[in-house]
């Protein structure tokens, strides 16, 4: 997609990724790379490795070969901290929302890292505590207006729709303001509407904040409509890496997809 | 009819986050809070005051303070009777031997020894959850227990094993009858309760539950799971430290180690479980159910047996409460698991269309 976006530089790049557990090789030798502000996303049959990918990027596994380099740092493994830290945001394949806690409390603790206060000064709820905790809710406030979930501010999170609960996993990633949003198939499940409506908010996401975004989709109209650069796994292994074009009429693909006679 | 927050508009993110949003729940708490403070110490008698009202303080403070770990952190503790040990030996020793220690100061300082004895007890949190984890704080339930019995000093080398403590004077004011300790320890019960509710409604609280409810979200969160489970146990532990304290201080006077036994963890959990798993309110429910319900079926047990011609021998009627106490417990689990809060919540619920069907 050639709109007014200008895609940077690269900003993370993975170099001979290798992963294993036990005997089975989830990643061999994987390399790509991620550019600022583009919308990269990772496909392939089940069990290909895509998931254990962002696993990897933001520090819930730590692979024993490879290294990663993010914002001109590199390192043998990430640490969930510090990829947070360092504005990596995360949605889950399957959801992993805070169920006993209200949407608001869920986007709020979104943006726990971004309160300084000590318990002491919370447990008291008087002065700088009660001043962060106002000004951090003006600006969940935003994430709401921009996710259209004013209505369900204040419910448990357990109690709405599979939607709705994808959209409000995705406003708290967002609530962190990241610069790197990884998406864990933000559309499986989801009906045609649902499906567009995600579209619309991963794409303004990009657009308006210039977050880049990294998603994995089995829905290949979708993969193939939005991204700007596609990366293709197949057993662990990197089979295709390029546009959407590229990646649709490569060989490779089109037999980890459909199968080839032996 | 009268529960209805219809008309009241919230225009300031201030107003929409106070701890009752609801016009008529700030009329409640406050009538509540003026009747416990003003008029219960005077129609109060010494038998209502000493023998009910105190011990139901404190172990709502215990149960808060089990709470905190259990239900906002999600970390199961057997416990909570050994931390509350910890409080009551480490408030006397510090009174006794620190030459003019205020009162109020050996309580903080009572909290903090429990406190740091919570996090050395909650390390085994970061490699083990659930049942697994209660098993591990069993340790701490019989490791204090054990300490303060063998190790002479903690009572001050007396024959006994028991403490007796000290008159408690604040400002030069002794606290020593039943109204008056009856005051001091509800002020400190009120505080640290808002305290807790004003920690669960910010960062830190809902950083605990987030690691109880989905701990890998939480960690790529940037939580960081070690220090948010260990401040879970430390603060925990201080509250229970605390109402260790006040269990010396204002309630029972003599204290021996096995009066913190596992019984007593195991009535605190029995509260927070009947009264609401994460609830500061449900806190004070369970300790009220918990405190109430033995002394209601042992006054009206007998009358009711004689007054339906039922003929009870004398041994019958304690077992008979018993039966029936645990009968409750079945009940109410059944019906509510979520506990009395929540049934609280509903209750309220429904009373903002009562009478009317909509």
């Amino acid at each position: 997609m050639s709109d007014g976006r200008n895609i940077g530089e690269v900003i993370l790049n993975l170099e001979g990724i290798s992963l294993a557990f036990g005997g089975v090789n989830a990643l061999q030798d994987i390399s790509f790379d991620v550019r600022e502000h583009e919308v990269r996303a990772i496909i392939g049959p089940n069990g290909a490795g895509k998931s254990s990918m962002l696993n990897v990027i933001n520090g819930v596994y730590h692979p024993q070969k490879g290294v990663i380099t993010f914002h001109g740092q590199t390192r043998r493994n990430m640490d969930t901290h510090a990829a947070a830290a360092q504005g990596i945001g995360r949605t889950f394949q399957n959801i992993a929302l805070f169920k006993g806690m209200s949407v608001l409390d869920n986007l709020m603790t979104g943006r726990n890292l971004k309160m300084k206060c000590n318990f002491l000064q919370q447990a008291l709820y008087w002065g700088p505590a009660r001043r962060e905790e106002l000004e951090h809710r003006r600006k969940i406030e935003e994430v709401i207006d921009f996710l259209e979930i004013e209505h369900i501010r204040k419910t448990p999170v357990g109690r709405l729709p599979y939607g709705l609960q994808k959209r409000v996993e995705l406003g708290r990633a967002l609530a962190a303001e990241p610069s790197m949003l990884l998406l864990d198939e933000p559309m499986a499940g989801m009906n045609v509407e649902e499906k567009q409506d995600m579209c619309r908010f991963i794409l303004d996401v990009n657009d308006e904040f210039g977050t880049t975004i990294v998603l994995i989709e089995h829905d290949m109209g979708v993969v193939m409509d939005i991204s700007d650069r596609v990366v293709v796994l197949d057993y662990g292994r990197k089979i295709a890496d390029g546009t959407p074009d590229e990646v649709k009429s490569n060989q490779a693909v089109i037999d980890a997809y459909l199968g080839v006679a032996h | 009819m009268l529960y209805r927050d219809a008309g009241q508009f919230k225009d300031t993110y201030a107003a929409d986050q106070q701890i009752f949003p609801i016009r008529q729940d700030r009329i409640g708490i406050t009538l509540v809070l003026l009747f416990a403070f003003l008029v219960v110490p005077v129609i109060g008698n010494q038998y209502w005051l000493s023998a009910i009202l105190i011990p139901f303080l404190i172990s709502a403070l215990a149960a808060l303070g089990l709470n905190i770990l259990t239900g906002y952190a999600g970390q199961l503790s057997l416990g909570t009777a050994a931390f509350m040990a910890v409080g009551a030996f480490a408030a006397y020793n510090f009174v006794l031997r620190v030459p003019g220690m205020p009162i109020l100061v050996s309580f903080v300082l009572a909290g903090i020894m429990a406190a740091l004895v919570g996090i050395v007890f909650g390390l085994p949190s970061l490699r083990i959850k659930g049942f697994y984890l209660a098993v591990a704080t069993l340790a701490a339930q019989f490791f204090v227990v054990w300490a303060l019995t063998k190790f002479g000093w903690f009572s001050n080398f007396s024959s006994s094993g028991v403490i007796s403590a000290q008159t408690v004077v604040i400002l030069g004011y002794p606290f020593d009858t039943p109204v008056r300790k009856y005051l001091m320890v509800l002020t400190i019960v009120v505080l640290m309760a808002l305290a807790a509710k004003n920690m669960v409604r910010s960062s830190i609280g809902r950083a605990w539950m987030a690691v109880r409810d989905m701990d890998v979200a939480a960690g790529v969160i940037g939580i960081r799971l070690m220090h948010t489970k260990l401040l879970a146990f430390a603060v925990s532990s201080f509250y229970c430290g605390v109402a260790g304290a006040l269990y010396a201080y204002g309630y029972i006077g003599t204290v021996e180690p096995e009066a913190f036994n596992l019984d007593l963890s195991f009535r605190v959990l029995f509260m927070i479980i009947i009264g609401g798993v994460g609830s500061i309110l449900g806190s004070f429910f369970g300790a009220a159910f918990i405190t109430f319900l033995p002394i209601l079926l042992n006054t009206y047990a007998e009358p009711f047996a004689q007054a339906i011609g039922l003929q009870l021998p004398a041994g019958m009627v304690s077992n008979l409460e018993l039966i029936i106490f645990g009968a409750l417990i079945i009940f109410f689990l059944i019906v509510e698991p979520l506990g009395l809060a929540r049934m609280w919540q509903i209750a309220k619920e429904k009373m903002r269309l009562w009478p009317f069907p909509h």
